[in-house]
């Protein structure tokens, strides 16, 4: 159970499982995740990439093993968490500033209106304080929840597929403000994605989970220098990297259909 | 994501007549509107005095008018007991029938025992309960603000009801990721969530409220609008009798503007 486990782990999951009622969502997941990397899981549907994230935020219960955040276990949401969830999930009530300010009011904290500001400034939302969600575009919503997600410095910011809502050049331009966040904050990042060249982008690691139970199948090194350019991303060796991911997961799908056909 | 445009639509639609007026509105719009009301108003005018139909049958707009203005004084202390009956049964009934919806939506177990009693207070008319209060609680203002309490509090139960129980699973767990409690995620999450659907109970309910205290006055006698109308008609004065029945119906548009601003102020974000 403990084979993965060494020092400076930021977030260790040891023999994860999740099961719901029957289906065992999870089984036997370890993973370590290095402090101020960024590391994007990929696998086919329904492998368990979600819960996995939801338990490292401390909002779900593993049903087997643990996870730990600088060497202590999680069993409830850990204010060093940060999460981004798969819509903007922004309060419709509330204008952008208010939501962004909707942590430190749960918290009782006050916020960094400096700090704030940057961030909005950083990803272009400077001057849209007042509007509601219902006014902004998708992408401007997702910017929008990153900031709320950033506001309380996290040193883990977990995202849930965060831009599988959004179209393909917005993606893109989300992508490019995640790496200029991480190159400013360094913040370890797990990022849940169905896109492979969304993950290739990102990470220093891709980890390939097979289908349910979702276990740790191929962890693979993404060794480009950031930022990361769109001649080394459409490069050989992405190229290579980007058909071995895809091998894996087509490979486990149609190894789970033949397994569903009997 | 259904249940969203569905619930929006309910507060919408029903609105969306008031809301086509106002800065959609052109000048030529105003007038054929303006045009269309003095033709039908006058038209009716020409018509019953053209057949000489007695006023007792049908007064005119003009004999309505001029009743409504000279016995205005004498009606007013009626409109006031009305307005004493309705807002404070309504008050009763709406704060009542808000804080259950509030605490019975957090146990879905007690919920399924209750909501067949719940059901039966909505659909039954609490007018029928009339005779027996004031055998109960006699003449006094006791039986028709029970009566106006107990028909509007289920309507804003019920509708209240359903909005407490609109979860966005993922709002709560953005609020939850925060360490919030289950009192902070009431307040700040499930109670602005809900917030269409009781202004919709609310509005539904001041508008049973109404019904129900003018039914009950004309049981109740004495005084109130409702009164006003069986003793107007019993002496055959119909234009007074059209008089009241014009304050009525300001009454409840008035009920249904109220409530169309609070929802345009408090839970635009819906529509």
């Amino acid at each position: 159970m403990t084979k993965n486990v060494s020092g400076n782990a930021k977030l260790a999951i040891q023999g994860a499982g999740k099961r719901y009622g029957d289906v065992l969502a999870l089984h036997d997941c370890s993973l370590e995740v290095e402090a101020n990397s960024i590391v994007s899981i990929v696998g086919p549907s329904g492998c368990g990439k979600t819960t996995l994230l939801w338990s490292m935020s401390g909002l779900h219960r593993l049903s087997e093993g643990e996870i730990q955040l600088d060497g202590k276990v999680i069993v409830k949401p850990r204010p060093e968490i940060g999460l981004v969830f798969q819509e903007a999930n922004l309060l419709p009530w509330r204008n952008l500033m208010d939501n962004i300010l909707f942590p430190f009011e749960i918290k009782g904290q006050k916020p960094d209106r400096a700090w704030i500001d940057h961030l909005l400034d950083r990803v272009n939302l400077t001057g849209f304080e007042k509007s509601f969600p219902n006014e902004l575009s998708g992408g401007m919503q997702q910017r929008a929840a990153m900031v709320r997600a950033l506001s309380l410095n996290p040193s883990v910011l977990l995202m849930d597929e965060p831009f599988g809502a959004l179209d393909a050049f917005t993606r893109e331009e989300m992508n490019q403000l995640v790496e200029e966040i991480w190159m400013e904050t360094h913040t370890t990042i797990v990022f849940i994605t169905h896109s492979i060249e969304e993950a290739l982008f990102l990470s220093d690691k891709v980890v390939v989970l097979t289908p349910r139970p979702g276990r740790v199948l191929n962890i693979y090194d993404v060794p480009f220098d950031r930022p990361r350019t769109i001649e080394v991303m459409a490069g050989k060796e992405a190229f290579d990297l980007h058909h071995r991911i895809k091998a894996d997961i087509y490979r486990q799908e149609r190894r789970a259909g033949a397994a569903a056909a009997e | 994501m259904s249940e969203k445009t569905d619930l929006g639509g309910r507060v919408g639609k029903g609105l969306q007549s008031l809301s086509s007026f106002g800065s959609g509105t052109t000048r030529l719009e105003i007038a054929a509107i303006i045009a269309t009301a003095v033709t039908v108003i006058g038209g009716l005018e020409l018509v019953l005095r053209w057949l000489d139909v007695p006023q007792y049958i049908l007064p005119p707009p003009s004999a309505i008018a001029i009743a409504l203005i000279t016995d205005f004084p004498l009606i007013l202390p009626h409109l006031g007991h009305t307005l004493v009956v309705l807002l404070s049964g309504f008050g009763i009934g709406a704060g009542v029938g808000l804080f259950l919806a509030a605490i019975i939506t957090q146990f879905p177990f007690a919920e399924k025992i209750i909501a067949p009693y719940v059901l039966i207070l909505v659909t039954t008319p609490m007018l029928a309960l009339v005779p027996l209060l004031i055998l109960w609680f006699g003449f006094g203002y006791a039986p028709r603000i029970i009566a106006v309490a107990l028909a509007s509090g289920p309507m804003v139960m019920i509708n209240s009801a359903t909005g407490f129980r609109r979860v966005d699973s993922n709002k709560i767990a953005l609020a939850r990721s925060y360490g919030a409690s289950t009192l902070q995620i009431f307040r700040k999450v499930r109670a602005p969530m809900a917030l269409p659907m009781i202004l919709v109970g609310l509005m539904i309910g001041a508008i049973f409220g109404l019904l129900t205290a003018v039914g009950a006055e004309m049981v109740g006698g004495g005084y109130g609008l409702g009164n006003r109308l069986t003793t107007y008609s019993s002496m055959i004065q119909m234009p007074q009798f059209f008089g009241v029945v014009l304050i009525l119906s300001f009454l409840g548009i008035m009920i249904y503007v109220i409530f169309f601003l609070i929802g345009k102020r408090w839970a635009s974000w819906e529509t």
